[in-house]
C-alpha cells in the first residue's frame, strides 16, 4: 500500500517533470537547430584549416591573435568600454537621483528614452549633416570662433561614437537606476534628516550602498549594449571608417566578405570565452540574491 | 538661520541641475526634432541650408528648425512614387511581426515551462538561455551563417525571421512577470479542475500580460531598426528592410526624401514607444530587478 503510494506520487512527479520539459521544447528545438548546433560547428571549425578541412590544432588561433586588424579592433573595443561605460553609468546616476526627487521627472525621462527607439539609419543621416567638414557642429563652432574639424574622418570619430553610445543609452540606464533608486526606503532617509544629516551625507553614506547591486547588473547590461554601437558606426562610416573607430564587428564583417571562415571560428570562441566570463560573474550576481 | 541659508543654497543647486537636465534633453531631443524639420521643408530651402554639404557650397550647414514653407511633397515622393521603398517597408514589417508573433508563440510557453515547473537540469538550461541572449551578433555570426546555408535561407527573410524567433531575450524577460503570478492561485485552479493548457491560458497570459507586452516592445525596437542580420545574409535588394535604407542626402533632388525617408522609418517605432513607454520600462526594468 506505501510503496503503490509511492510510486503514484513518483509517477505523479515524473509527469510534471515531462510537462515543465514539454513547454519549453519548441523553444529548445529552435535553439538548438539555431544557435547550439551550429555554434558546436564553429568550435570545430576552429580548429581546421579553411580551405582543406585538416585538422590545424591552434594554429587558427595564433593566426587570430598575430592578426594586426584583430588587435586593432581588441584595443579599439576595450578602449571605448572603459570610456563610454563608465561615464554612462555615472551621467545616468546623475540623472536618476535628480528625476527621482520631482513630479516632472517622467517628461524628461520620456526624452531620454527616445533616442532608442531613433532607427540607427535615422541617426545616420542626422550625424553626417552634424560631423560633416562644413557641418552644423563646426557651424555652431565657427560662431564661438572655434576651428572645426572633419570629425568622421579623424581620431575624433571615436569621441563621436562615444557620444552616440551614451546618447543613446542614456534612458536605458537612467531607468535601471531609477528602479534601484525607489528600492531604497524613504524611512531611512527620514530617520538620517531626523539626526540632522545633510542631503549630500544622505547621498553618500545611504543611497549609494544601497544601490551597489543595481550597480552590477548596470554594467553588465551597458556593457552588452555597447556593442550595438557598430550600427551607427557602420552606417556613417561604412566598411572601413577611420582606424580609431574599427571595432569587432567591422572584423567579423571583413572576414566574412572574404570567406575566412577559420579565422571568424577562432575569434568568435576567443570572443565568446571572454564574454563568458563575464556572464557567469553577472549569473553569481544575481543568484545570490534568489534572481533565478 | 544657518538652516534657511543651506536650504536656500540647495534650491539654487537643484534649480542648476534641473536648468542643466532640461537642456540635456532638448540636446539629446534635438536629432528628432531635426529629422522631422527637414522632412518638411521644400527642396529649394533644404539645397539652400544644406548646400554646404551636398553640394560643396563654401560656409556651413544652417538649417532652421522650422521651415518658411512645409510641405508634405517628400512623403508623396516616397510612398506613390517609389516603390521600392514601399518593398522595403513592407519587408521590415515582414521581419518585425513574424518574429514577434513567433516571439509570442514559442516564447511565452518556454517562459512559462522556466517559472513554474520543474524539471531535471532546469538551471542549466536557464543559465543557457541567458548566455544566448547576451552573446552578441558578431560571435555567433558564423555559426547562424552556417545553418542558413545548410537549410538555404540564406537571401530569404525567413533567413532573418527563424534565429529572432528563437530568441531567448523575450523568455527572460516574460519569465520574470510569470514568477510573480502566485503559485496559491495555480494551485487553486488546479483544485478547480484547470487542465495544464488551461492554466497557461486562463491565468499566465492574461496575468502576465504586461510582460508579454513589455518584451513585444522591446522586440519591435530591436527588429525594426535590424541591422547586422540583413546585412550579412541578404544579397538581394528586393529584401532589404528599411533598416539598413541609408538614403543618398548628397544628391540635390533627394535630401528631402532622404529625411522623409528616415521619419517614415522612424515613425512607426515612435508610435511604438509612445504607445508603450510603461511596458517599455517595465522590461527594462525587468533585467535587473532583484525579487
Amino acid at each position: 500500500m506505501k510503496l503503490c503510494r509511492r510510486l503514484k506520487s513518483t509517477s505523479r512527479n515524473n509527469k510534471r517533470d515531462l510537462r515543465g520539459i514539454l513547454w519549453i521544447l519548441p523553444s529548445f528545438a529552435g535553439v538548438l537547430v539555431f544557435y547550439l548546433l551550429p555554434y558546436a560547428d564553429v568550435v570545430r571549425r576552429s580548429f581546421l584549416g579553411a580551405v582543406d578541412n585538416q585538422f590545424k590544432g591552434i594554429d587558427n588561433y595564433r593566426l587570430v591573435l598575430d592578426n594586426m586588424a584583430f588587435q586593432l579592433a581588441v584595443k579599439n573595443t576595450v578602449r571605448f568600454t572603459f570610456i563610454c561605460i563608465p561615464a554612462l553609468i555615472l551621467i545616468a546616476l546623475v540623472c536618476a537621483v535628480v528625476l527621482q526627487k520631482s513630479r516632472y521627472g517622467g517628461v524628461i525621462k520620456s526624452a531620454f528614452l527616445m533616442p532608442m527607439a531613433l532607427p540607427a539609419v535615422s541617426v545616420a543621416l542626422m550625424w553626417r549633416l552634424l560631423f560633416h567638414s562644413q557641418g552644423i557642429l563646426n557651424d555652431w563652432l565657427s560662431a564661438l570662433d572655434i576651428n572645426g574639424k572633419d570629425w568622421m574622418n579623424n581620431s575624433s570619430a571615436f569621441w563621436v561614437l562615444v557620444g552616440t553610445y551614451i546618447w543613446k543609452n542614456l534612458g536605458y540606464d537612467i531607468v535601471l537606476w531609477m528602479a534601484g533608486l525607489s528600492g531604497i526606503s524613504e524611512n531611512i532617509y527620514e530617520a538620517a534628516r531626523v539626526d540632522g544629516a545633510s542631503e549630500w551625507q544622505c547621498f553618500l553614506k545611504i543611497t549609494l550602498p544601497n544601490l551597489k547591486s543595481s550597480l552590477y547588473i548596470i554594467t553588465v547590461l551597458s556593457f552588452l549594449n555597447s556593442f550595438k554601437a557598430f550600427r551607427e558606426s557602420y552606417l556613417v562610416a561604412g566598411d572601413y571608417p577611420h582606424e580609431s573607430i574599427y571595432m569587432m564587428q567591422n572584423l567579423f564583417n571583413n572576414w566574412f566578405r572574404d570567406f575566412s571562415f577559420d579565422k571568424m571560428a577562432a575569434a568568435a570562441v576567443l570572443e565568446s570565452a571572454v564574454l563568458l566570463v563575464f556572464i557567469v560573474l553577472f549569473q553569481r550576481a544575481l543568484d545570490g540574491k534568489d534572481y533565478v | 538661520m544657518r538652516r534657511i541659508l543651506f536650504a536656500g543654497k540647495l534650491k539654487i543647486g537643484q534649480k542648476l541641475l534641473w536648468g542643466l537636465l532640461a537642456a540635456l534633453a532638448l540636446a539629446v531631443l534635438f536629432p528628432v526634432i531635426f529629422l522631422i524639420a527637414g522632412s518638411i521643408m521644400g527642396d529649394d530651402e533644404l539645397s539652400t541650408y544644406l548646400g554646404a554639404v551636398i553640394s560643396g557650397k563654401e560656409g556651413y550647414v544652417n538649417m532652421p528648425l522650422l521651415p518658411r514653407y512645409p510641405t508634405l511633397s517628400h512623403f508623396v515622393e516616397i510612398f506613390i512614387d517609389s516603390p521600392a521603398f514601399f518593398v522595403m517597408f513592407w519587408n521590415s514589417i515582414k521581419i518585425t511581426f513574424g518574429v514577434l508573433i513567433g516571439q509570442l508563440v514559442v516564447g511565452t510557453m518556454a517562459a512559462w515551462g522556466f517559472a513554474k515547473y520543474k524539471f531535471p537540469g532546469k538551471k542549466g538550461f536557464f543559465l543557457l538561455y541567458i548566455i544566448l541572449m547576451l552573446l552578441p551578433f558578431q560571435v555567433l555570426m558564423l555559426s547562424d551563417y552556417l545553418v542558413l546555408d545548410q537549410l538555404k535561407l540564406t537571401d530569404n527573410l525567413w533567413g532573418i525571421i527563424f534565429p529572432g524567433i528563437f530568441s531567448t531575450f523575450p523568455v527572460f524577460i516574460v519569465h520574470r512577470f510569470f514568477t510573480e503570478i502566485p503559485d496559491s492561485l495555480i494551485e487553486s485552479a488546479k483544485l478547480d479542475g484547470a487542465r495544464e493548457w488551461q492554466l497557461f491560458w486562463y491565468i499566465a497570459l492574461p496575468i502576465g500580460s504586461s510582460g508579454i507586452i513589455a518584451s513585444l516592445v522591446l522586440g519591435f525596437l530591436e527588429y525594426w531598426s535590424l541591422i547586422e542580420q540583413p546585412l550579412t545574409f541578404l544579397k538581394d535588394k528586393s529584401l532589404f528592410p528599411l533598416s539598413i535604407f541609408l538614403p543618398d542626402i548628397t544628391n540635390v533632388n533627394k535630401s528631402g526624401m532622404a529625411f522623409a525617408a528616415s521619419v517614415v522609418t522612424f515613425l512607426p517605432a515612435l508610435l511604438v514607444f509612445l504607445g508603450g513607454q510603461d511596458y517599455l520600462e517595465q522590461g527594462i526594468m525587468a533585467g535587473a530587478v532583484k525579487e
